[in-house]
C-alpha cells in the first residue's frame, strides 16, 4: 500500500521531468512555479510514504536497500526545496526532478523491498548516523547538481555559444556560492553523522568505515582545496560532480554486496 | 462606426518625411473639430506617427494628416501615410504595442509610449468607449505576447550584450569594479549601460589623461594613470578595452601571473578595439571570458534572429485577440445606434475569451 504514495511520488517528478524537457526543446521554457509544485508534491508523496513505512517497521525506514534509496530521494528534494528557491535558481528544479526520478524509478524497479527483520531494539545512535548521512548525501547531490549547472554556464559563456539555457541558467557567481553552502550544509550533517556512527555501541564494518572516511576527506578536501591548491570555482564544480558520482556508486556497491553477504 | 488608423513609420518614410509631422497633444482635439472624429488617439515616437480614431462617416486620410503636418509638405508623402480600418486597425496596434512593428523587434520602450499616448487621450477626453476598450485591450496582448514567447529575449546591441554577459557571469553588479582602458565612444557607451545596472566603481585609464579625466566625470568615475592599469587588473572584475594600440596590450603571460593571485574571481574582457588590445589566448586561462567585438556584435545578432522567429508565435496570440476583438467591434458597429448614443452607453464589459483561459 505504501508503494503506491512512492510510485504516485514518482509520477510527480516524471510530469516535472517531461514538461521541463518538453518546454527547453521547444525554446518556451519559463522559470515558473510548475517545477516547484510538481517536486513538492513528489515530496510530499515521498513523505507520506516513509512515515507510513516508518509506522510499519516501527523505525527510520532504513531496514532495506529500497528504503535507504527512498530515503536518499526524499533527502535530494527536501534539500532542493529548502535551497533551490531560496537561492533562485530556477533552472535547478530542471535538473533536480531527473535525479531524483532516477533514483526512485530504479529502486521500484531494480531493488529488493523484502521486509526486514524487525530488531527488538531501536538503536537511536545508529539511525541518527544512518539518516544525517543520507540527509547530507542529498546535499551533495544538489552540489553536484549545481556543479553540472555551474559546468554547463562557464562553458557556454566561454565557447560564446549561448543555447536557449544560457538564459535560463543563474549567473556563475550565484551558482558558486550555492555550491559552496551545500558543500558546508553536507560536510556538516556528512560529520554529524559519521561522528554519531561511533557510538552506535556495534561493532564497525571496516570497509565501511574506511569509505565513509574516505568521503569525508574528499569533501574536505574540496571545501579546503580552494585555498590550500588554489582550486578554480570550475575545478571545486567539476570535483563536486566527480565526488558524489564517485560516493554513490561506490556506497551502492558496498550496500549492495553486504546485503547480499550472509550474516 | 469606422474604427480607423491613419499613419507613417520607420517602415514607409524616411526619418526627413517623418520629422515633418509632428504629433502635439492638442492635434486629437483638432482632429476631432476639423474632422467630425468621435474619438481620437495620437500615438507620436520616433518612429512612426499615427492616429487611431472612430468616425462615422469615415474620415479621408488628406484632413488626418492636414492635421499632422508641421512643416511644408512634398509631394511624396501622401505614399508613405497608411491606413487600416477595422479588424486590421486592430491587429496593427497589437503588433506596435508588441513591438513586433518595431525597428528592433521586441524592443519595450513602444509599450510605454502607446500607454503614454492612451493617457494623453484619456485625460484629454478624446479617446471614448471604443479606445478605451482597444487600448485596453491592446495592452493585454502585449504583455501576453510579451510573457508567452521569447520576443523579448537577448540583448541586440553591443553595450547591452555586454551588460547581459556581465550579470550572467556576476549576478549583482553594485559591487564590481570595472577598468575602462581607453576613451573611445564605445567603451563609454559600455560603461555607461553597465553603470545603468548598477556599477558604481568605474575606473578609466587613458594614454592622454585628460580625455581619461573627462569620461570618468562623464562616467562617474575616476581617472587612473596609465601606467597603473596592470596593476588594476589584480583588483577589478570586467575590464572595458578600445584602445588605438597596434598590438594587443593583454597577453597571456602578462595576465597568467595576475589571476594566480585571483584564482577564485572571474575577469571578464570586453576587447571592442580594433585591432584588439588582447590576445585570443587570454580566453583559454582559467576564469577568463574574452568577448571581442565581433563575437559581440555576433551574440546581438543571435539575439535579434531569435527575436524574428518569435514573430510567429506573437502573430499567433495577436490574431486571436483580434478575432474575439472584431466580434465585440461588429456587434457595436452593426447596432443601428448614434455615435453620441454609444458614447454616452456604457460598453458591456462581459467576459472577453483570451488564448489563455
Amino acid at each position: 500500500m505504501d508503494r503506491l504514495f512512492l510510485l504516485a511520488s514518482t509520477l510527480c517528478f516524471l510530469l516535472a521531468v517531461v514538461r521541463s524537457v518538453w518546454s527547453i526543446r521547444a525554446g518556451v521554457f519559463r522559470p515558473g512555479q510548475f517545477n516547484f509544485v510538481a517536486i513538492f508534491a513528489g515530496f510530499i508523496l515521498q513523505t507520506a510514504f516513509l512515515w507510513m513505512r516508518g509506522q510499519a517497521v516501527g523505525r527510520c525506514p532504513l531496514t532495506n536497500l529500497f528504503e535507504v534509496f527512498a530515503f536518499f530521494a526524499w533527502s535530494v528534494a527536501l534539500i532542493y526545496m529548502l535551497v533551490g528557491p531560496a537561492y533562485r535558481l530556477s533552472l535547478m528544479g530542471a535538473f533536480t526532478a531527473p535525479l531524483v526520478l532516477a533514483i526512485q524509478v530504479f529502486a521500484l524497479t531494480f531493488l529488493s523491498d523484502q521486509p526486514s527483520v524487525a530488531r527488538k531494539l531501536v538503536n537511536p545512535w545508529l539511525e541518527f548516523h544512518a539518516s544525517m548521512s543520507i540527509v547530507a548525501y542529498g546535499a551533495f547531490a544538489l552540489a553536484c547538481v549545481a556543479g553540472l549547472m555551474y559546468l554547463l554556464q562557464e562553458r557556454q559563456l566561454k565557447t560564446r555559444q549561448l543555447h536557449s539555457t544560457f538564459h535560463h541558467l543563474p549567473p556563475l557567481t550565484n551558482l558558486y556560492a550555492a555550491i559552496i553552502r551545500l558543500l558546508w550544509l553536507g560536510f556538516g550533517l556528512y560529520t554529524a553523522g559519521l561522528v554519531a556512527g561511533f557510538f552506535t555501541g556495534e561493532p564497525l564494518p571496516v570497509v565501511k568505515m574506511s569509505f565513509a572516511i574516505a568521503v569525508w576527506v574528499f569533501y574536505g578536501i574540496i571545501l579546503q582545496g580552494r585555498y590550500l591548491f588554489r582550486l578554480a570555482p570550475r575545478q571545486v564544480a567539476t570535483l563536486c560532480v566527480i565526488a558524489f558520482t564517485t560516493a554513490v556508486s561506490v556506497l551502492w556497491g558496498i550496500t549492495f554486496v553486504a546485503e547480499k553477504l550472509p550474516t | 462606426m469606422n474604427l480607423f488608423c491613419v499613419g507613417l513609420s520607420h517602415r514607409t518614410a524616411s526619418v526627413e518625411t517623418r520629422e515633418r509631422y509632428v504629433g502635439k497633444p492638442e492635434i486629437e482635439r483638432l482632429l476631432r473639430e476639423q474632422s467630425g472624429c468621435a474619438e481620437t488617439l495620437l500615438l507620436s515616437t520616433c518612429n512612426r506617427v499615427e492616429v487611431y480614431g472612430v468616425a462615422e462617416p469615415p474620415v479621408a486620410n488628406e484632413t488626418i494628416r492636414g492635421c499632422l503636418i508641421a512643416a511644408d509638405e512634398n509631394s511624396e508623402d501622401a505614399t508613405a501615410f497608411y491606413r487600416f480600418e477595422g479588424e486590421h486597425c486592430v491587429q496593427h496596434l497589437f503588433r506596435v504595442a508588441s513591438g513586433l512593428d518595431s525597428m528592433v523587434v521586441g524592443e519595450t520602450e513602444v509599450l510605454g509610449q502607446v500607454k503614454q499616448a492612451y493617457e494623453n487621450a484619456r485625460q484629454s477626453g478624446a479617446a471614448g468607449p471604443y479606445l478605451h476598450r482597444l487600448f485596453q485591450r491592446a495592452f493585454r496582448v502585449s504583455k501576453q505576447v510579451r510573457t508567452n514567447t521569447d520576443i523579448t529575449r537577448g540583448a541586440v546591441s553591443v553595450g547591452s550584450v555586454a551588460v547581459e554577459l556581465a550579470v550572467k557571469i556576476f549576478g549583482d553588479l553594485s559591487s564590481r569594479k570595472v577598468l575602462v582602458l581607453g576613451a573611445g565612444e564605445t567603451s563609454e557607451r559600455t560603461a555607461r549601460a553597465l553603470a545603468s545596472r548598477g556599477v558604481t566603481d568605474l575606473r578609466v585609464t587613458n594614454r592622454s589623461a585628460d580625455r581619461a579625466q573627462n569620461l570618468a566625470s562623464v562616467v562617474n568615475g575616476r581617472a587612473i594613470a596609465f601606467e597603473h592599469w596592470e596593476n588594476e587588473c589584480r583588483e577589478i572584475d570586467i575590464l572595458i578595452s578600445s584602445t588605438a594600440a597596434d598590438e594587443p596590450l593583454l597577453t597571456r603571460d602578462l595576465l597568467a601571473p595576475i589571476l594566480r593571485e585571483r584564482w577564485d574571481r572571474p575577469l571578464f574582457i570586453i576587447d571592442i578595439a580594433v585591432p584588439r588590445d588582447v590576445a585570443p589566448d587570454v580566453n583559454e586561462l582559467e576564469g577568463v571570458f574574452l568577448y571581442d567585438i565581433d563575437s559581440l556584435q555576433a551574440i546581438a545578432a543571435q539575439s535579434l534572429a531569435q527575436r524574428h522567429l518569435q514573430i510567429a508565435a506573437g502573430e499567433q496570440i495577436i490574431a486571436e485577440h483580434v478575432s474575439d476583438f472584431g466580434t465585440w467591434l461588429r456587434r457595436g458597429s452593426t447596432a443601428t445606434r448614434s455615435t453620441a448614443d454609444i458614447l454616452h452607453q456604457p460598453i458591456a464589459e462581459g467576459p472577453l475569451r483570451t488564448s489563455q483561459s
